[in-house]
């Protein structure tokens, strides 16, 4: 059983890996802007036009948006919803979920629609998972290529609080 | 959940604030948003009722600082402090990292302190967290207040400890922040135990906030190393 929440990483290659997936996505389906959020509400990567909102508090807020309609879902006998949308006059939103473990969020206009943006999104959802399923299962205690572990920072640490 | 992401550099640490309604796990968060240089922190969401009750969390994210070329971003959280609420806050822990109990000294709030510190430990358990395990402190708010208890009584309720079993870590090991005592000590009947760095507040006036803060921002960083 763990402790807490284990902690995981994200590489170059795996933002590569997934930018390549939802740069696709974006071509297919026109829609504006795709995020990808952590269940427990941290932004891991965004793709197409650059968000102008806060995305740290955007991301935090999908989070929950997906955790309370999952308590919904439960209470009315499903096990969970996996994709929500909400509509507005110019701007929509899907968020479907990616494997029990991160959100896809998409930011579309009237530029699709609805139906083609969904229809797309199924064979990404799938793609992400299956990307995300290797991220989660590797060991934590594996660094990254070039990159050296949190290891011997105590100093560090203690420099930030001074 | 923290999460290393060498593409943007980034560490991710999310902190939760629990404890009783109106013990001032909202006033931890204002204070922070009011200290700290706007350059280095993000908005304050509040998802709150019209009288001001914190409905479903309160956010607020920090940048404390760079390691190793990592920029170390906190997620600070509050969850509502009514009981009814619960539903909504055991969904903010999910994927905590490190959590403070803002406890209210008064000592008529001392049942409501126990009450929300049994219902950390049942919501954790759920999630499969050992509270034990992991980054967790304890702040006892409100100290200024003249009805407010002695901190051994506040100590002996709410943070007794929890024994020690494995024998490497059966060893006397300081409170850094309270000189003269011991987080990991053996006590009167032989048994070892451990307790969770505590610290004294008023968070009205900011007394004690960073504090606390530093103590648990330091216990998650400490746990990634």
């Amino acid at each position: 059983m763990p402790f807490g929440a284990t902690s995981w990483s994200f590489t170059e290659s795996d933002y590569t890996a997934i930018a390549q997936v939802l740069q696709r996505f974006l071509f297919e389906s026109n829609a504006r802007c795709a995020l990808i959020v952590d269940r427990s509400g941290q932004l891991i990567t965004t793709a197409g036009d650059r968000p102008t909102f806060d995305v740290t508090a955007f991301a935090t807020l999908t989070a929950a948006d997906f955790s309370a309609n999952d308590q919904l879902a439960r209470l009315i006998g499903e096990r969970d919803f996996n994709t929500l949308f909400h509509q507005g006059e110019r701007e929509s939103m899907l968020l479907a979920d990616v494997g029990r473990r991160v959100i896809l969020v998409v930011l579309f206009d009237n530029r699709t629609t609805l139906g083609m943006v969904r229809l797309k999104m199924k064979t990404t959802v799938d793609e992400l998972a299956r990307l995300f399923e290797r991220m989660f299962t590797r060991p934590s205690t594996t660094p990254a290529p070039g990159n050296p572990l949190l290891g011997d920072v105590d100093d560090e640490i203690d420099r930030l609080f001074q | 959940m923290s999460m290393i992401n060498y593409a943007s550099r980034e560490i991710n640490c999310k902190i939760v604030y629990y404890g009783p309604g109106l013990g001032g796990k909202t006033t931890n968060l204002e204070h922070v948003y009011q200290k700290v240089s706007p350059n280095t922190r993000g908005k304050l969401i509040s998802l709150a009722t019209e009288s001001e009750r914190t409905l479903f969390f309160d956010f607020l994210p920090v940048d404390l600082g760079t390691i190793r070329g990592f920029k170390t971003r906190f997620h600070l959280y509050t969850v509502p402090g009514q009981v009814y609420y619960n539903a909504s806050r055991k969904l903010i822990l999910k994927g905590v990292d490190g959590i403070v109990f803002v406890a209210d000294s008064q000592v008529d709030r001392m049942e409501a302190n126990q009450e929300a510190m049994q219902n950390l430990y049942d919501n954790m358990a759920e999630y499969g967290y050992d509270l034990t395990r992991m980054p967790f402190v304890v702040q006892y708010n409100k100290r200024d207040l003249p009805n407010a208890a002695p901190l051994a009584e506040l100590q002996a309720a709410l943070n007794p400890g929890w024994e020690v079993t494995e024998a490497p870590r059966q060893r006397n090991t300081p409170d850094v922040f309270h000189a003269g005592e011991y987080l990991v000590q053996q006590i009167a009947t032989g048994e070892w135990v451990e307790r969770a760095p505590y610290f004294e507040a008023v968070a009205v006036t900011g007394e004690g906030v960073f504090d606390t803060l530093k103590g648990v921002s330091k216990l998650v960083l400490k746990s990634l190393s």
